[in-house]
Order: C-alpha cells, then sequence, then structure tokens
C-alpha cells in the first residue's frame, strides 16, 4: 500500500488471498481436545474483531440517555434511530453533517475518477509497450508510495496556498489523486499484464486498429481490475484526515473525518451516543465496498503486486 | 507483446526530437499521471527540503522573505531533548506495535490454516470487518469503549473480583495512552497480516511438506524449515510495511488525544511534525522534522522496494 496513503485500508502491495478461499491443505486431523482448544481460539479472535464494529453500532441505536447506565446495555434495548436523524438533521453549532458528507462525496468520487482514468493510461503504458526508462518508472511508482504524508503536508499546504486552493474541493481532488496514484497504477498494471496481449494481437489480424483491438477487446475484461481499483481509491479518499484537517480548514469545507474530529470535540463529554451514530454513518460505506470487492481487490492486489 | 507499432499507415519513425518523442506512444500516456504526481508530491518534496534550510516562521507565513540558514534548523532540532523525546517515544511504540501485529498475525494465520473451512470462513469475515473500519471511526469507538465513566472495558474489568476500575482514566497516563493506541492499531492491522500471511501459507506446496514428514520430521520443524522459508519475502514486505506505517502513525495518535490524554506526553513523529508546523508556527523546524521523518523511512523502503522488484521480476 501505497505508504504515502496513511490509511491502513486496502492495503497492499503484498498478496492477499480471498479467506473464503477453500484451503489447498486439509485440517490435520487431532484430538478432541485439540479441536476444541481451536475452535476456541478462534472465536476469541473474532469476537475481539467483531465486538468494537458491534459496539459502535449498538451505542448508536441506543437512547442517549441510556448510553451512559453505569452497566452498559449490550444490546439495543432502548432502541432508537434518533441518534442518527439528531447527527443528520441538528448541527451543533457549525459541525454540520450534511455539508461535510457532500464535501466527502464531491472528493472522493472525484478522485476516483480522475485515479482511474491517469492510473489507466499509465498502466497500459507500463504493461504494454517496451520503451526505454520503463523499470525506472516502475521504481518510481514504488518510491513515490514511500513518501510519508507526515512529512509532506506543510509543504503541501504551502504548493496549495500559492495556487490559491486552500479550502477548495479541487485542491484536495488533486492531493488525493496524487497520493492515490502510485498504488492504482501498480494494481492496474497488474491486471492489464495478466490480460494476453494475443487476444488483441488477433483482433488486430482481424483488421482492427491498434487501439480499436485493445478497446473491444481488453478494456471490457478489466472491468474487475477497474472496480477494485477504483474501491481502493475510493476508502483512501473517504478515509484521509490529515491533509484534509490541514487544507480544508474552513467549517463548511469540512470532510467526514475532519466533521467526527470536530463533532467528538465539541460532543465528547455529553453524547457518546450521537458520535457513535456520526462514526457509524463514516464507516458504513467503506465497509460496504470493502467487503463487497474483497476477494477481487486481493486477487487484484496479488496479480498485481506480486506475481507479476 | 513488445513495440506497439505506431497507427497504422504513418511513415517508419524519422528520427524524433525529445519532445516528438514524448508525445509519442507509452510516454504520452504516462503525461497525465506524471504531471499530478511530480505537482503535488516532487514539487512539495523540493519546497520541503528547502523550506528546512530556511528561517521559516510567522513572519515569513504573512509574507517576509524567508532567510537561508544552512542546516541551522536540524541543529535547532538535533540540540532539543523534546524531539529526541519524541523520537524515541516513536521507535518504541512502533516496535511494540510492529511486534503484535506481527506476532498475533502470523498466529492468526496458523490458526486459520488448522481451522474447519465454516470457521476460517467465520473468523475470516470478523476479520475484514476489522480491517475495513475507517481508522478515525476505529479510534473514536475505541475511545468510548475505554471511556472512563461508562466505558464497556472498565465495566468488563470491575467485573473480576477484586478489581474496581470505573472511574478510571485509560487516556491520562502517557503509558496507558500508548496500551489503547497500541490496542487499536494492532487490531486493525492484525487483519491485513493475518489475511496476507494465510494467503501465503496456502501457497506451500503439499508435496514438499509430506517429503518432510516422511523424512521423520516433526510438525514443528516442518514450519521452522519448510514453511517459514517459504513464506519469507511476504514476512519481509510485510515487516518493512509495518515499520513504516508505525513510525509516522498519525490519525490515531491525534484522534485519542482529542477525546483524552496529555498532548505533550504522548506526541509521536508524525503528529510533532504537524505541532511544530502548525500550533507552533515554525515551518523551517516542521520541515527539518519532516526531512529527518523521510530519512529514517529510507533502510525499510528500499527493502520493501527491493523485495516487491524481487518478486516482481521471478
Amino acid at each position: 500500500m501505497s505508504a504515502a496513503v496513511s490509511s491502513r485500508t486496502g492495503a497492499g502491495g503484498v498478496p492477499a488471498a480471498s479467506p473464503g478461499a477453500p484451503s489447498r491443505r486439509r485440517p490435520r486431523r487431532r484430538g478432541l481436545g485439540g479441536r476444541i482448544v481451536l475452535n476456541v481460539l478462534a472465536v476469541i479472535v473474532f469476537v475481539a474483531s467483531v465486538f468494537p464494529v458491534y459496539w459502535m453500532v449498538n451505542s448508536a441505536l441506543l437512547s442517549p440517555g441510556s448510553v451512559r447506565d453505569s452497566t452498559p446495555h449490550f444490546w439495543p434495548d432502548t432502541f432508537t434511530l434518533g441518534n442518527f436523524i439528531g447527527v443528520i438533521t441538528e448541527p451543533s453549532g457549525s459541525i454540520e453533517f450534511l455539508p461535510a458528507l457532500g464535501m466527502s462525496l464531491l472528493v472522493t468520487l472525484s478522485t476516483v475518477v480522475a485515479a482511474l482514468l491517469f492510473a489507466f493510461l499509465a498502466a497500459v503504458a507500463l504493461a504494454r509497450f517496451r520503451f526505454v526508462g520503463k523499470r525506472g518508472i516502475v521504481i518510481a511508482v514504488l518510491v513515490v508510495q514511500m513518501v510519508p504524508v507526515e512529512a509532506l503536508v506543510v509543504s503541501v499546504y504551502r504548493v496549495l496556498d500559492g495556487w490559491q486552493l486552500l479550502n477548495t474541493a479541487l485542491g484536495l481532488i488533486l492531493v488525493y489523486t496524487a497520493t492515490v496514484l502510485p498504488f492504482t497504477i501498480w494494481v492496474l498494471r497488474g491486471f492489464v499484464a495478466g490480460l494476453p496481449a494475443e487476444l488483441e494481437e488477433a483482433a488486430m489480424v482481424d483488421g482492427c486498429s491498434r487501439f480499436g483491438a485493445f478497446w473491444r477487446v481488453t478494456f471490457p475484461l478489466l472491468g474487475p481490475g477497474l472496480a477494485a481499483t477504483g474501491v481502493f481509491a475510493f476508502i483512501q479518499a473517504w478515509n484521509e484526515f490529515l491533509y484534509a484537517l490541514v487544507i480544508m480548514t474552513r467549517p463548511e469545507t469540512r470532510t467526514l473525518p475532519v466533521w467526527l474530529r470536530a463533532f467528538v470535540q465539541a460532543t465528547k463529554e455529553t453524547d457518546w451516543a450521537a458520535i457513535m451514530a456520526g462514526s457509524t454513518l463514516m464507516a458504513i460505506p467503506v465497509i460496504v465496498f470493502f467487503l463487497i470487492v474483497q476477494g477481487r481487490m486481493a486477487s487484484g492486489v496479488a496479480a498485481g503486486a506480486v506475481k507479476g | 507483446m513488445s513495440t506497439l507499432a505506431p497507427a497504422r499507415g504513418l511513415p517508419p519513425r524519422r528520427a524524433a526530437g525529445p519532445l516528438r518523442r514524448l508525445l509519442r506512444g507509452p510516454w504520452l500516456l504516462l503525461i497525465p499521471a506524471a504531471v499530478v504526481v511530480l505537482a503535488l508530491t516532487g514539487w512539495p518534496l523540493i519546497q520541503l527540503v528547502i523550506m528546512s534550510t530556511q528561517e521559516f516562521g510567522r513572519a515569513q507565513i504573512f509574507g517576509a522573505p524567508p532567510e537561508f540558514v544552512g542546516l541551522g534548523n536540524y541543529l535547532d532540532v538535533l540540540g532539543d531533548p523534546a524531539f529526541w523525546a519524541v523520537l524515541g517515544r516513536s521507535v518504541l511504540f512502533a516496535g511494540a506495535n510492529v511486534l503484535a501485529t506481527m506476532g498475533l498475525g502470523i498466529a492468526i494465520a496458523v490458526l486459520l490454516t488448522r481451522l474447519a473451512r465454516v470457521m476460517r470462513t467465520v473468523v475470516s469475515i470478523g476479520l475484514l470487518l476489522a480491517w475495513a473500519m475507517p481508522p478515525l471511526s476505529a479510534t473514536v469507538v475505541w475511545g468510548w469503549m475505554f471511556d472512563t465513566r461508562a466505558g464497556v472495558v472498565n465495566y468488563l474489568l470491575s467485573q473480576l473480583p477484586g478489581v474496581d476500575l470505573i472511574g478510571h482514566s485509560w487516556l491520562f497516563e502517557p503509558l496507558s495512552f500508548f496500551f489503547v493506541a497500541t490496542v487499536i492499531i494492532t487490531w486493525q492491522s492484525v487483519p491485513f497480516v493475518a489475511i496476507t500471511v494465510y494467503a501465503g501459507l496456502t501457497q506451500v506446496p503439499g508435496e514438499v511438506l509430506e517429503a518432510a514428514q516422511l523424512d521423520g520430521t516433526n510438525g514443528w520443524q516442518r514450519f521452522r524449515l519448510v514453511t517459514v522459508p517459504f513464506v519469507r519475502p511476504v514476512l519481509l514486505v510485510l515487516l518493512m510495511l509495518q515499520i513504516i506505517w508505525d513510525i509516522r502513525v498519525f490519525t490515531q495518535i491525534k484522534a485519542l488525544q482529542t477525546i483524552g490524554g496529555v498532548q505533550e506526553q504522548t506526541t509521536t513523529i508524525g503528529v510533532y511534525i504537524y505541532t511544530v508546523s502548525t500550533a507552533g508556527g515554525n515551518l523551517g523546524a516542521g520541515g527539518a522534522i519532516a526531512v529527518i521523518l523521510v530519512l529514517l523511512m529510507i533502510v525499510p523502503a528500499v527493502l520493501y522496494i527491493r523485495s516487491t522488484l524481487r518478486q516482481e521480476e521471478s
């Protein structure tokens, strides 16, 4: 993963397999005691992984009064959707949810489109052409991934300031596109390289132009690769916190992560149920996307990053 | 497939000038991505290095010309005990996180290979959920779970005989703050390591393991002598990535400081750059620290890139 991207979600650069895929190795026969220990461990891992996600949703569904009871409610017995409605419709002070949602959608979707388009072109160049300097470009893609956002953020702020792009969606879109491009190029290049060039050559023998052969034969097969890469870019941009915190300083230009932090700052002593509702609203699209494409994403990452 | 022929009907290549070459074939396709990355990563990187050699404080932010001070900012930073405290804290914290993440991740990967199919799918789904959580949401949720008065962690621990943690603040003491931060970061990073290592483990050829078994090795020997060497490249890449991510961590620490905790005692280097540059207004010093952070990453980054390229070429 792009080390230039501060979030770990969708991280790659190493292979991942679809975890539901059957293992080639059969579980070895072992005694009943051994099986019990293994399954108890499995349950512990499962509960530890899921409990915080469950607790977020559970707390968000409790009435604001009962969420702070001295005995916690382990299921939403004081069920209400009021926290969600409150977060969406009743902004506390200038900490409004809907404008932040709008800004996040605008920035994230624009980043996905720009990153997919530019990465696609570059991936075709790297996967389908042989040219002097190609290896240098491949290495450059990896090196750029390694530049930490934390080191770059202040000087990106100054560069955007010079271009009058602070507090603008365009500025943040450009920054996010540059941030996700190395990884998206890398993954897409793997997808393009994985599709046999012979198909295109056959189409050209049949009279297609070079471009036509690529467009009619290879491009349609790239759908899964583009989808997985697009979801990766989406998650990165949606979750990104540091650039957004530094670049989008005005309340009306906040993205969701910056909004969530401001909301925590303003209400943490009083309203954990509302904070959990906000947190859930921010997490839902990411979790849904992630779970939908994870199998493809993982195989794409494996194809793009390791097996080549 | 080798080179792309130029579009049909064009005359064979003439000796092309650099501009002409740039506007043809692969280079043309690379231009849009290159422009964006050069403008918003390359150019700021150059600016960062320049800024780190300048006196660049509030006056310069408001337009005064920055003055070249050579290595002055670096000497100031390196002579500042606060910087060394932050650096030491970051290294120790990252070390603890990397150890916990790799250890648990590998253990869970091995566990996955031992489970029957249904249970393995269940555990995988749990891991994916934790992995998919936005880091900021995750930090806020854990902050709420560790809440002083109504947090579920204090409640559950107080159910143990002889323990009364109701009203205990987990974020006030720096060591305890970092414990919570380690729990959050490990919780989010373990799934990636576990699932990736599991994928590697399933690629270990069964014949080799069987051959080793026929040679009279026991399970642990087979794991150590056959499985581990086979997945070593994956482990190395994961280790480097974890080091890189954990040393520069920002989101989790910053968000946890918003929920509680004493900022000066819990700041790591990623947050320190931000604080020195924004709240402190000293962009020169912030730039110097940022360059130092980049230098710190060179070794793991080079190892990661080399390993990735090697696997790519094999």
